[in-house]
C-alpha cells in the first residue's frame, strides 16, 4: 500500500497558541480517512497546511512520495488536493456548470469560455464518479446535500484525486448523509483518496477505513475503525472519560414560564419559518428542542426573546404578553439568554471582559445604578464569574475575543446565571467548546432547573437532550412534528423525527 | 498593560506627524526651500501669543465638529453631514437671534439652543433614513449637505430672511442685538472666544456620556454589534437615530462661537469643510476628548501658520499635504497598534492557560 500523504512533525504555532505540533499522519491511497478531535484538537489548522493556506513552522508534508512546500493553495490543487469546505462557496444565481468552472474556464481562441468543452468535461466527470447533477441547474435551487456534489465536482474538475472534506455532514439531514458516503465510496473505488474532517463518531465508524484521531493540537492515534468503539474513540477525542450529566429527578412544578399557542411567523412575508408552533414550560423542567440546524430554531428563540414578532398566535414568557413586551421588558422580568452565535449575540467582542458582565443586564441593578454603568459592581462580579466558573484568562481587563470559545462561553453562562433567571434561553449552548467547559455548562443547566427555572433548550446534539431533558420536542421545517419523554425515545426514533418523518 | 496603551496611544499620532514632517521636508527640498527653516518659519508665526488666540477661536470649532464626528464613530457612523448640519443650524440660530431681544444670558442660551436643535434635527433625516430604509447615512448626508446649502442661500435674501444694509454689496443675517452676544477675553493682543469653555464641556459631557452611563453602553454596544445589542434588550434602530442627532446637535454649535462672539450675524463669509475635518479630528484624536482637542489646536496652527508661507514664497499647500499625510498615517499606525493589543492579550490568554493546565497536573 503506498500512501498519497505523508506528514511528518508538523507543528504551527500562533501567538500564544500551539495549533499543531508532532501531527504525524499517513494516508493510503484510494482509502476514506477519517481525522476526528474535537473542536480545537487542530484539525482544520492541519487541513489548511494540506491545502496550502496556512505554512507550518516545522515538519514536512509529502505528496505522492514528493516532499511539498505549498505557497497557497494553487500549489496544492497543482499536486493533486482539492479542498470542499464546510461552508459552500457557491454562486446561488448561477448555474452548476458556471459554478463547476468558475476560475479554471477552458478557453476558446484564449479568451471565449469554450462551453461545448467544459460541459463535456463535466458530464465525463458526473459520469465516472457517479455525481447525479443536472449542469444547467441554478445553484441556489439545489438541495444542501446537491450544492455539496456540485463543490465536489468543482474540485473534481480541477483534476484533483486527494480530496479533503471538512465536516461534510454537518449541514446534512441523514438521508443526505447516506448519499454522500455512496459517492464517496465510489470515488474510492475509482481510485481517488478521502481525507474526511468529522467529529461524529458514528458516521466516522460507518465510513472511513482508517481513522486518525487528534488531541489539544497533536495527533494521538491511529486506528483501524473495525477494532475500536465509538466509546473508545471519544475517550481519545477528550483524554478522559466522557462528562456524564449527573442524574438528577424531576422538579417540574405547576407554574408556567413560557406558554406559546399557534406562532407562525413569515419573515418578510415569504415562507414559514415558525408554523403554528404550540408549547409550553414549566418551572423546573427543561425542555429539549431537537432539530437540523436551519429548522426554525432561531427564529423560535428570537420570538421568545422579543426579537422579531410572530405573524399570528400569541405567547405569554413569565406572565408578560410577549406580543406587547420589548426584549429588554422580557428580559428584564427574568429570562437568562444563552445565544446560539456567542461572538455575535452575547458578546462585545474588543470589549473588556468585565464590560461584557453588563451586556443584557444594563438597565437594572447590581450593573446600572440610575442611569450610570456601575463599573465597580460588574468588576467584582466578572471575578466571580471567572472564579466560580473557571473562565481560564490572566484578567478581567482583556478583550473577550482573546479567549477561547470553552472560555468565552462558561463567562456567558456565568452571567447568565448571575440573576437566578427564572427561564433560561439556551441555544445549543455546548456546541464548539472544550469537554470541561460541558461538563460546566451541563451542570449549571441542571442547577438552574433545580432552582426552579425553566429552560428551553436548544440543541443539535442529541446526547446531550438525551442527557438533559425532561421533556423532548422536535422541530422540522418550522413546524413541532413531535414530542417525546426521553425516556419513551431512542436517539433513531428522534433522528427520525428530525428529518420530518411523523411518528406520533 | 495600561501603561503601554497610554505609550502607543501617544507614540501613534506623533509618528504620524513625524511621517508627515519628512514627506513636507522632501516636497521642499525639491522647490529648493529649506525645510528646517520652513519649519522654524511655522513655529515662530505659529506661536506669537496673538495668533495662538486666533488658533483656540477656531480650534474650538474644529473641536466641537471633532466631537461631533466621535459621537458617530462610536456607533460605526460615518457623519459627513456635519457641514450641512453646521451650516443650516448656525444659520437659523443667527436669525432666531437677531428676531428676538431677550435678557443677555437667556438670549445667549437660546441661540446655542436653536444651533443644537436645527442640527440635531437635520442630522435626524439621515439616521432616520438609514434605520427605516437602510439608505447610507454617509450619502444620505452628502445630498443633505448639498440641501442645506442651497436652503440657506436661498433664503439669504433681502426678500426673504436676509438683511442687505443700504451701499453694501454683503447679505447677512440681521445683526442680533448685544444681548446675544458672549464676551471675549482679552488676552495677549488677540480675543478668546468665551465660547471655548463651552466646546470644553460639551467635550467633557460627551465622555461621561460615552463611557459612564448606560445610554453610552447602549450606544457602544450597537456600534460594536448591532445583533448583540438588539439580543440583550438595547432597542438598536433607535440608538442609531440617537447617535445621529446627537452628533448633528454637536455639529450644530461648530459656528456658534464666531456667531456669539464675532460676526453676530450669518453670512456666506462662514467657511465650509467642517465635515471632513472634523472626521480627520476624530481619527487622530481617537475619538477621545482630550486627543482631540490636541488634533484640534494642531488643525488650527498648522492653517494659521501657513499664512506667513505665502509671504516667503513657499506654497501654502504644503501644509494640506502634511495634514493629509498626517490622517493616512494614524488610520494605519491605529490599525497596527490594535492588531499588536489583540495579539498581546491573545499571547497572555495562551500562557496562563498554559500555566493552569501544569496546575492542573
Amino acid at each position: 500500500m503506498s500512501s498519497v500523504i505523508e506528514v511528518a512533525g508538523l507543528e504551527k504555532r500562533y501567538p500564544g497558541v500551539v495549533a499543531n505540533h508532532d501531527v504525524n499522519l499517513r494516508v493510503t491511497k484510494g482509502t476514506i480517512h477519517a481525522v476526528i478531535g474535537e473542536n480545537g484538537a487542530g484539525k482544520s489548522t492541519l487541513m489548511k497546511a494540506l491545502y496550502g493556506m496556512v505554512k507550518p513552522d516545522k515538519g514536512t508534508i509529502a505528496v505522492e512520495g514528493v516532499i511539498q512546500s505549498f505557497r497557497g493553495p494553487q500549489d496544492a490543487i497543482a499536486a493533486g488536493i482539492g479542498m470542499v469546505h464546510q461552508h459552500f462557496m457557491l454562486a446561488d444565481n448561477a448555474t452548476v456548470l458556471e459554478n463547476v468552472i468558475l476560475g479554471s474556464e477552458p478557453k476558446k481562441f484564449g479568451i471565449a469560455i469554450d462551453f461545448e468543452l467544459a460541459r463535456s468535461r463535466f458530464t465525463e466527470i458526473v459520469d465516472q464518479y457517479g455525481l447525479a447533477i443536472d449542469p444547467d441547474a441554478l445553484v441556489g435551487e439545489l438541495s444542501v446535500g446537491g450544492r455539496q456534489r456540485v463543490e465536489i465536482a468543482k474540485v473534481l474538475f480541477r483534476g484533483a484525486n486527494i480530496l479533503i472534506l471538512d465536516e461534510p455532514t454537518a449541514v446534512l439531514v441523514p438521508q443526505e448523509v447516506d448519499e454522500l458516503f455512496g459517492n464517496l465510496k465510489y470515488l474510492t473505488e475509482r481510485g481517488l483518496t478521502i481525507l474526511f474532517i468529522s467529529h461524529k463518531l458514528q458516521e466516522v465508524l460507518e465510513v472511513s477505513s482508517f481513522i486518525t484521531v487528534m488531541r489539544q493540537g497533536t495527533t494521538v492515534a491511529s486506528l483501524n475503525p473495525l477494532d475500536t468503539t465509538a466509546k473508545e474513540l471519544a475517550e481519545l477525542m477528550v483524554g478522559r472519560q466522557l462528562p456524564q450529566a449527573r442524574p438528577t429527578e424531576s422538579h417540574v412544578g405547576s407554574k408556567r414560564v413560557l406558554d406559546i399557542h399557534g406562532a407562525s411567523y413569515r419573515p418578510g412575508g415569504g415562507r414559514e419559518a415558525l408554523k403554528n408552533i404550540s408549547l409550553s414550560l414549566n418551572v423546573g423542567e427543561i425542555l429539549g428542542i431537537a432539530g437540523v440546524e436551519g429548522n426554525g430554531q432561531t427564529e423560535l428563540v428570537e420570538m421568545i426573546l422579543g426579537i422579531i414578532k410572530p405573524d399570528e398566535g400569541s405567547f405569554t414568557v413569565l406572565g408578560k404578553d410577549g406580543l406587547k413586551s420589548t426584549t429588554r421588558a422580557i428580559r428584564d422580568s427574568g429570562v437568562g439568554y444563552i445565544p446560539q452565535d456567542r461572538s455575535r449575540d452575547a458578546l462585545l467582542l474588543p470589549e473588556p471582559l468585565w464590560a461584557n458582565r453588563i451586556l443584557g443586564h444594563q438597565a437594572t441593578p447590581p450593573m446600572a445604578k440610575g442611569i450610570w454603568v456601575n463599573k465597580g459592581q460588574a468588576q467584582i462580579d466578572s471575578e466571580r464569574i471567572v472564579r466560580e466558573y473557571d473562565v481560564r484568562t490572566p484578567s478581567i481587563k482583556v478583550a473577550a475575543a482573546a479567549l477561547s470559545g470553552g472560555n468565552q462561553q462558561k463567562f456567558i453562562v456565568g452571567r447568565e446565571m448571575a440573576k437566578n433567571p427564572e427561564l433560561l434561553v439556551a441555544a445549543q449552548p455546548t456546541r464548539g467548546v472544550d469537554v470541561g467547559a460541558q461538563s460546566i455548562i451541563w451542570d449549571q443547566l441542571l442547577l438552574a432547573k433545580e432552582a426552579g427555572a425553566g429552560v428551553l433548550l436548544v440543541s443539535a446534539d442529541l446526547d446531550e437532550l438525551f442527557a438533559l431533558s425532561d421533556r423532548i420536542a422536535v422541530i422540522f421545517s418550522g413546524e413541532i412534528v413531535a414530542q417525546f419523554s426521553p425516556s419513551e425515545t431512542t436517539p433513531e426514533l428522534l433522528g427520525l423525527a428530525m428529518t420530518g418523518a411523523k411518528t406520533s | 498593560m495600561n501603561r503601554s496603551r497610554i505609550f502607543w496611544g501617544i507614540a501613534a499620532p506623533v509618528s504620524a506627524i513625524a511621517v508627515s514632517l519628512l514627506l513636507a521636508s522632501g516636497i521642499l527640498l525639491l522647490q529648493g526651500a529649506s525645510p528646517v527653516g520652513t519649519f522654524q518659519l511655522l513655529f515662530s508665526y505659529g506661536f506669537q501669543p496673538r495668533n495662538i488666540v486666533s488658533e483656540l477661536n477656531q480650534a474650538s470649532a474644529y473641536y466641537l465638529a471633532g466631537i461631533a464626528a466621535a459621537i458617530g464613530f462610536k456607533m460605526l457612523l460615518f457623519n459627513i453631514g456635519i457641514d450641512g448640519q453646521y451650516r443650516l443650524a448656525v444659520f437659523f440660530a443667527a436669525v432666531v437671534g437677531g428676531a428676538v431681544s431677550l435678557p443677555p444670558v437667556l438670549h445667549v442660551l437660546l441661540i446655542i439652543v436653536v444651533a443644537a436643535t436645527v442640527g440635531g434635527a437635520w442630522a435626524a433625516i439621515s439616521g432616520f433614513l438609514r434605520v427605516k430604509y437602510g439608505v447610507s447615512e454617509v450619502i444620505s448626508s452628502i445630498m443633505l449637505n448639498f440641501i442645506a446649502a442651497g436652503l440657506v442661500s436661498y433664503m439669504l435674501n433681502p426678500n426673504r430672511l436676509g438683511f442687505q444694509a443700504e451701499g453694501s454689496q454683503n447679505v447677512s443675517t440681521p445683526a442680533i442685538p448685544e444681548s446675544g452676544w458672549l464676551p471675549t477675553i482679552e488676552v495677549a493682543g488677540g480675543r478668546l472666544y468665551l465660547f471655548i469653555f463651552f466646546a470644553a464641556l460639551v467635550g467633557v459631557g460627551y465622555w461621561i456620556l460615552i463611557t459612564k452611563t448606560v445610554f453610552g453602553f447602549n450606544l457602544r454596544a450597537t456600534g460594536i454589534s448591532f445583533r448583540a445589542a438588539l439580543s440583550s434588550g438595547v432597542n438598536a434602530p433607535r440608538m442609531v437615530l440617537l447617535t445621529m442627532v446627537l452628533s448633528g446637535a454637536t455639529a450644530g454649535l461648530v459656528g456658534v462661537g464666531t456667531l456669539l462672539s464675532d460676526t453676530h450675524n450669518y453670512s456666506l463669509a462662514f467657511p465650509s469643510g467642517y465635515a471632513l475635518t472634523g472626521l480627520a479630528l476624530a481619527l487622530l484624536g481617537r475619538n477621545h476628548p482630550v486627543g482631540i482637542a490636541f488634533a484640534a489646536f494642531f488643525w488650527a496652527f498648522l492653517e494659521r501658520s501657513a499664512g506667513i508661507l505665502d509671504l516667503n514664497g513657499i506654497p501654502t499647500e504644503i501644509v494640506t499635504m502634511m495634514q493629509g499625510t498626517i490622517v493616512i498615517s494614524i488610520v494605519v499606525a491605529y490599525e497596527l497598534i490594535r492588531r499588536l493589543n489583540l495579539r498581546q492579550q491573545q499571547a497572555a490568554v495562551g500562557s496562563h492557560q498554559e500555566e493552569s493546565k501544569e496546575d492542573d497536573k
